[in-house]
């Protein structure tokens, strides 16, 4: 057994673990852990074996499945699905501490659809047998929707049903275009099916159902309406989860299988991509801007966020599409660590109205300090990790299409206003009011749960090269397929020459 | 002439089995009878075995080719016999504690599947139609056995109505095509189709008629409006026995006279079930949104699930044997999904109806917290029946998209795209029952639930089963491959 297999089967067997358990605090708590935490050393091994040097799907480990149907459970990674399972693992240990002493109700069945879902979630990132993605990819809808529906706020039955609905329509017509590629090639198997020659019509059919289903789960503008509910309904782990893993499996669906199966339509397609990106990028900040719900303004923050990653992707050059796979690490940190500075919030106060603090800082400076911190990293501040990601998506957007950087700019521009005015709501002015006088600051658990995204929202912020060299020989590969590079890096010069 | 008892042993087994039930039920007095039930289900193992036996013994001919026993036909006697074993099982304190008359009611259980299990092997319009008959009859009596209870007699009188009905038309087409083609026997309506009979536009009606009375069978829209009556008002197994094998059997009947005896005219009725099969999963679905009763709801379900598994009989040519193949093996693979995922949402329902009497969706609030167990099979049940990943509902559906696959036609992307948008709105609905189960509280009145060990057993066995062919749905895909019908000789 492989290490991916590996760090698909911990967890799952630590939900197992837990189901025997039952509910038993103590013990399902350290098994959760152990799992978690066995799952991302595994994943660490998987790094340690990992060759930066080649471009292609590499630790390839496979067992066979549905003989009739030629289908296998086939796993390999590249430099894209390595950081995003590393991302995985590494988020659910502390989403585990953070949030399982919340939850007084059947704690055990919480942390054990935790473990589920980021089996499937490490599933997803590493299936190179399009069957095997589908499953994994539909099925960490049944947990997520758990999750919400059971230990969510007080909207959440509606919003577990939206979500559900929503990505299982997307996730079908997914379904649907994968048996017509079956059809014609007689595999799933990544590799063969990147082989076959469509027609241009055929290419866009299919890449039509598969961006639907991407874009639902991304969510791009105007497939998003499921996002906000879901974000603000879900308990704090599940938002943080939800934001830091589940809406990257769409912009990895859309780099790993979208646009090398389909190339033409890509590049033909592409324009209108960037379109909707830019229009997400400015729709959701706007939005976000005009929310009094502080959990619904990063809500929305994450359609703004994600229109980057979508931009980068569809500007098909290796500068913005490198970026656009560091990106949504990135967005995973510090949303990640937003929605559970949230969550630490509303333990305290039991609400989330922007207009209900003020002057927080006075009482609660670390607190405030790090929601700086993580804002400033959201906004995209030099230094910090949000810049390394957004700065390259513009500048290699500005290549291929200048109106669309340009208009993504003002993204940028208004994520600093509803950021920064949301914490200067919150935390600056007058402390006034009773519940503002007896907050109380992070417990040394809450901080030690919040240091590690800060250790790597500064570290990537102030040297991403490692991250860049693990995933731009994967990205290359994958614009080579579509056609649209020659391999090499974007030169400076080429910049001067157009501007 | 000599008759191959081995491949008629299963039959043979249950029919012994049904008179001994009869005698022992007699003989028996108090509660003594209740052994009535062990006595069947043995039965039913031994009529089991014959037909494993006969798995490996496929194809077999007997009486002048009347009867075969292919794969085809011995795979869907398994999935009866299954079926009845897990029936059998969840029935037992069902009638127990509801002082019905046991002993008729497993007399009439075993004489319809002894209809089933000719239905798949008939090779004969007559065979078809006793097979038919003999799974009917006994349904209508066994609906209203509940005698005190009106909506059992209005249940079982619309059922016998419709019913009757049905056999009427479907015999009167089969006269005609008998007329026609001067043979009942099923390859001799092939012949005499594909020659210059098969274009006599009476003789098409005809055929259509029988194609109808197989639609009131599977509750087919038009046709499904006694469906839903019937399982309310019915005891729940046998509820269950409708919603499942004896539409199984509907089907098994309509696969072997579509795509044996009238294929040389497939590209007639194709069109007509591929147009029923939209229509009858969107008006399934449409309608079980509306429903409060769970047994309503599952009933509206499974006029929906009837419709999936008609598309791929739209996707039928003539000659056209991958295809044609390829749809046979869709319908009989989401049969077997369908008869583990839907007879163990009965098994719950009768679980948690057995004590309080409830069955409205409501009342299945907290289940959560009352009986685990119950619940999460129950979810995991209806999850299958929406088609969710990792359990087998998602490979039955998968199994039709993978036959319209096979040819593009616009047609079948129409059927598709609609399996997809009703895929959708059927989750609707499950997903309020799984609501209900985990996101209510339980009612401070509602007791916990202890479920008969019998029950809990069928239970666990459908849910490992749903999930395990959910995960590997290799185990029974690749039996179910050899879809070809053995001509009798």
């Amino acid at each position: 057994m492989g290490m991916i297999t590996l760090t698909i089967a911990l967890p799952l067997l630590g939900a197992l673990a837990i189901g025997f358990i039952g509910d038993d605090r103590r013990n399902v708590k350290v098994v959760a852990l152990a799992a978690s935490v066995a799952a991302f050393v595994a994943s660490l091994v998987l790094v340690w074996q990992f060759d930066v040097t080649d471009p292609n799907l590499q630790l390839v480990e496979r067992f066979t499945w549905i003989p009739t149907i030629g289908a296998e459970l086939a796993f390999a990674v590249d430099g894209v699905s390595l950081v995003l399972i590393v991302l995985t693992t590494f988020v659910t240990p502390l989403i585990l501490l953070a949030s399982w002493d919340d939850i007084s109700d059947r704690m055990h069945a919480y942390t054990a659809a935790f473990l589920i879902l980021q089996a499937a979630a490490v599933g997803v990132f590493a299936a190179t047998d399009l069957l095997v993605f589908y499953v994994f990819f539909e099925f960490t809808l049944v947990p997520m929707y758990l999750l919400i529906g059971i230990w969510g706020g007080a909207g959440r039955k509606a919003a577990a049903v939206k979500f559900f609905l929503y990505t299982l329509l997307g996730g079908l017509l997914m379904l649907v275009a994968i048996l017509y590629l079956y059809a014609q090639t007689g595999t799933f198997a990544y590799d063969a099916i990147r082989q076959v020659d469509l027609s241009l019509t055929e290419q866009r059919w299919l890449f039509v159902a598969f961006v639907l289903a991407f874009g639902v789960k991304v969510p791009v503008f105007p497939l998003h309406t499921w996002l906000p509910d879901a974000h603000t309904e879900a308990p704090t782990g599940g938002s943080v989860f939800l934001a830091g893993i589940l809406l990257k499996l769409g912009t990895f669906g859309l780099l790993r299988y979208a646009l090398p199966l389909f190339p033409d339509a890509t590049i033909e397609l592409a324009p209108w991509l960037l379109a909707i990106a830019v229009v997400g990028i400015l729709y959701g900040a706007i939005v976000a801007l005009m929310q009094s719900d502080i959990k619904r303004l990063i809500a929305y923050s994450s359609v703004s966020h994600m229109g980057f990653v979508v931009l980068g992707t569809f500007a098909l050059n290796v500068t913005a599409t490198s970026a656009s796979v560091v990106q949504m690490v990135n967005h995973g940190l510090s949303t990640g660590a937003l929605f559970l500075l949230i969550g630490f919030l509303y333990e305290r106060r039991h609400t989330r109205q922007i207009a209900a603090f003020g002057g927080l800082a006075k009482r609660v400076p670390i607190m405030a300090g790090l929601w700086l911190l993580v804002s400033l990293s959201s906004l995209a501040l030099p230094g910090l990790n949000g810049f390394v990601g957004e700065f390259p998506i513009l500048l290699g957007t500005f290549q291929t299409n200048r109106l669309a950087a340009v208009l993504a700019t003002f993204g940028a521009v208004l994520a600093a206003l509803y950021l920064l005015w949301a914490y200067q709501r919150m935390f600056h002015g007058p402390l006034e009011g009773a519940d503002n006088e007896h907050t109380t600051d992070l417990r040394p658990r809450e901080i030690g749960v919040l240091v590690p995204f800060v250790v790597l929202i500064v570290a990537i912020g102030v040297y991403p090269q490692p991250l860049f060299d693990v995933v731009e020989p994967a990205v290359e590969r994958v614009l080579v397929e579509v056609g649209v590079s020659d391999g090499l890096p974007l030169e400076p010069a080429a910049v001067t020459e157009e501007g | 002439m000599a008759i191959d008892w081995l491949a008629i042993a299963p039959e043979v087994a249950l029919t012994v089995t049904a008179l001994l039930v009869l005698a022992a039920d007699l003989a028996l007095r108090g509660d003594a009878k209740q052994l009535v039930n062990p006595l069947a289900m043995i039965g039913t193992v031994v009529a089991i075995v014959f037909a494993v036996v006969l798995w490996a013994e496929a194809p077999r001919v007997a009486f002048e080719g009347q009867y075969v026993v292919d794969s085809f036909a011995v795979a869907f006697k398994l999935l009866f016999l299954g079926t009845l074993l897990a029936i059998l099982a969840i029935s037992a304190r069902y009638f127990a504690e509801g002082r019905y008359f046991q002993g008729e009611y497993y007399f009439l259980l075993l004489t319809a599947f002894i209809g089933m299990l000719l239905m798949p092997s008939a090779r004969d319009l007559l065979v078809l139609f006793i097979a038919l008959e003999t799974v009917s009859v006994p349904a209508f009596v066994m609906v209203g056995m509940r005698k005190r209870d009106l909506y059992s007699s209005e249940a079982a009188l619309k059922f016998f109505l419709i019913g009757v009905l049905s056999a009427a038309l479907m015999l009167f087409g089969m006269s005609m095509v008998y007329g026609f083609t001067g043979t009942t026997r099923l390859e001799g309506i092939a012949q005499a189709l594909a020659g210059d009979a098969g274009s006599v536009p009476l003789l098409l009606g005809s055929v259509m008629l029988v194609i109808v009375g197989f639609g009131f069978k599977i509750s087919a829209v038009p046709f499904h409006f006694w469906a839903p009556d019937t399982y309310a008002g019915s005891p729940l197994p046998v509820a269950a026995m409708l919603a499942v094998a004896s539409k199984a059997a509907g089907f098994a009947g309509l696969l072997t006279i579509a795509f044996v005896a009238f294929e040389p005219v497939a590209d007639v009725w194709a069109p007509v079930l591929g147009v029923l099969a939209i229509l009858t999963m969107t008006l399934g679905n449409l309608v079980a949104l509306q429903q409060r009763d769970l047994i309503r709801l599952l009933a509206y379900s499974s006029i929906a699930q009837a419709g999936y598994m008609l598309i791929p009989f739209g996707l039928a040519r003539p000659g056209a044997e991958v295809v044609n193949q390829a749809a046979v093996r869709a319908v009989l693979f989401y049969l077997i999904a369908y008869a583990v995922m839907n007879v163990g949402a009965f098994a719950v329902a009768i679980g948690v109806n057995r004590r309080t009497g409830e069955r409205s969706i409501r009342d299945y609030a907290g289940l959560g917290t009352r009986s685990p167990l119950l619940a999460l099979a129950m979810t995991v049940f209806l999850l299958s029946l929406g088609g969710a990943p990792l359990t087998v509902g998602l490979w039955a559906k998968f199994a039709i998209i993978e036959a319209v696959a096979v040819e593009v036609t616009v047609f079948g992307l129409v059927m598709a795209s609609f399996l997809v948008v009703n895929s959708v709105i059927a989750f609707f609905y499950y997903l309020r029952v799984i609501r209900e189960i985990w996101f209510e509280p339980a009612a401070a009145e509602a007791p916990r639930l202890q479920p008969a060990l019998s029950l809990s057993v069928v239970v666990v066995v459908l849910m490992v089963g749903t999930i395990l062919l959910g995960v590997l749905p290799g185990l029974v895909a690749d039996p179910t491959v050899v879809t070809t019908f053995a001509t009798g000789g």
